[in-house]
């Protein structure tokens, strides 16, 4: 009986190490490798902005996004919020500038292949979204008549060597904007139709400036990228490119039962679009209705793609021009962020409601109702198991 | 031969006609085991979709007024960008329909949302064909495009399916 048992033993043991790599059909194997960073295509030049790819654009643009004199009270410069050792975020709820604002800060890496900007998209290129912060009296707070006085004496020279030579602003008022205060507003009206294009184009070239330099902001390639190249490849995978079962398990959830996959694709975990996935409002916040709101902030921003200062031709202004304008699903729709890094930066969503990871799958399991509108999420049977082993899979992003 | 070479392992040290007869059973063993397996993969689901949508680029509108046909005006789908695609009418005698009037609208209909754009015709190129922009397909999955046509031929409407 004892060799009998000794047999079995091996039997089991040999039948088990076949068992033993994981095992994914081809159409798994497909999906996975359409998420690896390695399918990443190289980043498309910007025609809408001529410096992007300008290096002394992009150096100025590096000074100015860490230049705490880019803002009203001299305290608040980009790197504020976009931390350049946090994933270019804050780890808070709601970012804070010279106020309190009502949105979580969105990180950085990859953000040039965005289609639109912050988590409403209410700007449409990089350089335009970079503008905006600048004159939101809870971020920089300033007004673009001071940041143009401010550009040609602190950067004068820098500024003429790329984008030419400055306009003469000795008769113009130092604070104006179509924006700002009351006297800010009055100043800027009392202003010829002259000086304003000639502030506002030195205004639009210092985002030009930014998002150049925003440009260079790329995401890393992380375990799972490494686990998902010896997969394509079929290497035995090595060191930590070795998933564990709980994180294969969580991947296989990832992009089958749970449905993640479905808005959360391609090389950067997003779709790009908006959805109303029923995130909960924060109450003491102001009212926040995203996308359905900011249609008509990109439609009437000045410097949109088919604004007075945009480079290139018009061609590039697709997104613009086919844009959803009313559609009930714009309500509470909001960005699909990417999820590269995610594990390392609670809170989740556009207001920092959910501290972990857990109760963002908590939450998708749970799918309920929006508060206003209809959400896209279904309820998810999940159990513990699988709902620990989608966020084990999520860190794999993150390491 | 792993099983047999093992099972060798196993019984070192015992007498031959023991050794034979166990190596009988492990081979029996090992023959059912791959008789088992063989019948769980040979009956198990093919990963292969279930019967999907209607993916035909030509075909007849609804009310049978006109022949359309609807590709990407480069040849492939590529997910995720802005493409346009061209849509050619016929009458149901062949005669091209020019200056027709269309609308466009669609979604997901396993994911209850609509266009993530809002696609138009923004040409007409002859020969009933209509240069079709805007289109962009977010994600992997079953879209539908439906067209709504008016011109003197009469008002109809035509749904293409688009799986990605």
């Amino acid at each position: 009986m004892k060799r009998l048992f000794c047999f079995l033993a091996l039997v089991v043991a040999v039948s088990l190490v076949g068992c033993g790599k994981p095992d994914f059909s081809d159409a798994e194997k497909k999906t996975i490798a359409s998420l690896a960073l390695s399918r990443l295509p190289a980043l498309k030049p910007d025609t809408t902005n001529r410096f992007a790819d300008v290096p002394a654009a992009a150096a100025l643009g590096s000074t100015l996004f860490f230049d705490l004199g880019m803002s009203r009270d001299g305290t608040v410069s980009c790197s504020t919020c976009h931390k350049i050792d946090r994933q270019f975020q804050d780890d808070l709820p709601q970012a804070v500038g010279v106020g309190h604002t009502n949105r979580r800060t969105m990180p950085l890496a990859g953000v040039a292949r965005d289609p639109w900007f912050f988590w409403d998209g209410r700007r449409d290129s990089l350089w335009a979204q970079a503008l905006t912060p600048l004159e939101n009296p809870l971020e920089q707070a300033g007004n673009r008549a001071a940041y143009a006085h401010y550009i040609k004496a602190r950067f004068g020279e820098r500024y003429e060597r790329i984008f030419g030579p400055l306009p003469d602003f000795s008769d113009m008022p130092l604070n104006a904007s179509p924006l700002g205060t009351d006297a800010e507003k009055a100043a800027w009206n009392a202003m010829s139709g002259a000086q304003r294009d000639a502030i506002n184009g030195v205004f639009a070239n210092i985002g030009k400036a930014i998002a150049a330099f925003e440009r260079s902001i790329e995401p890393a390639p992380t375990r799972f990228d490494r686990f998902a190249l010896d997969l394509a490849t079929g290497a035995e995978p090595k060191g930590d490119a070795v998933f564990s079962k709980e994180e294969i398990l969580g991947l296989k959830l990832f992009i089958g039962k749970a449905n993640c996959v479905t808005c959360h694709d391609g090389p950067r975990f997003t779709d790009n679009g908006f959805h109303n996935t029923g995130v909960p409002p924060v109450a003491v916040l102001p009212l926040d209705r995203g996308r359905i709101d900011a249609v008509r902030q990109v439609e009437a921003d000045p410097f949109n793609c088919l604004g007075a200062f945009r480079d290139g031709d018009a061609g590039a202004c697709g997104e613009l021009r086919f844009m959803v304008k009313d559609a009930p699903q714009l309500i509470r729709a909001y960005k699909t962020p990417s999820l590269r890094g995610a594990a390392t930066r609670p809170p989740y969503m556009h207001a920092g409601q959910f501290s972990s990871l857990d109760e963002v799958v908590a939450h998708y399991a749970k799918a309920a109702p929006s508060v206003e509108g209809v959400s896209e999420v279904h309820p998810l049977e999940l159990s513990d198991r699988e709902r620990a082993a989608l966020v084990a899979f999520l860190k794999t992003l993150a390491e | 031969m792993q099983s047999v070479r093992q099972s060798v392992v196993c019984t070192r040290g015992t007498g031959l006609a023991s050794l034979w007869r166990y190596l009988l059973a492990g081979l029996g063993l090992a023959a059912l085991l791959v008789g088992i397996l063989a019948v769980v993969y040979l009956t198990a689901p093919r990963s292969a979709q279930p019967a999907g949508p209607d993916v035909a680029r030509t075909k007849k509108s609804d009310n049978g007024l006109y022949m359309a046909s609807f590709v990407p005006e480069r040849g492939v789908v590529r997910q995720g960008e802005l493409e346009s695609w061209l849509l050619t009418l016929k009458t149901k005698t062949g005669a091209s329909v020019e200056r027709a009037a269309i609308a466009i609208s669609g979604g997901m209909p396993q994911h209850n949302h609509g266009l993530p754009t809002s696609p138009q015709v923004t040409d007409y190129l002859g020969e009933g064909r209509y240069r079709v922009e805007g289109l962009k397909f977010t994600m992997s999955g079953w879209w539908q495009l439906r067209f709504a046509i008016s011109s003197g031929a009469g008002s109809d409407t035509v749904l293409f399916n688009v799986v990605l």
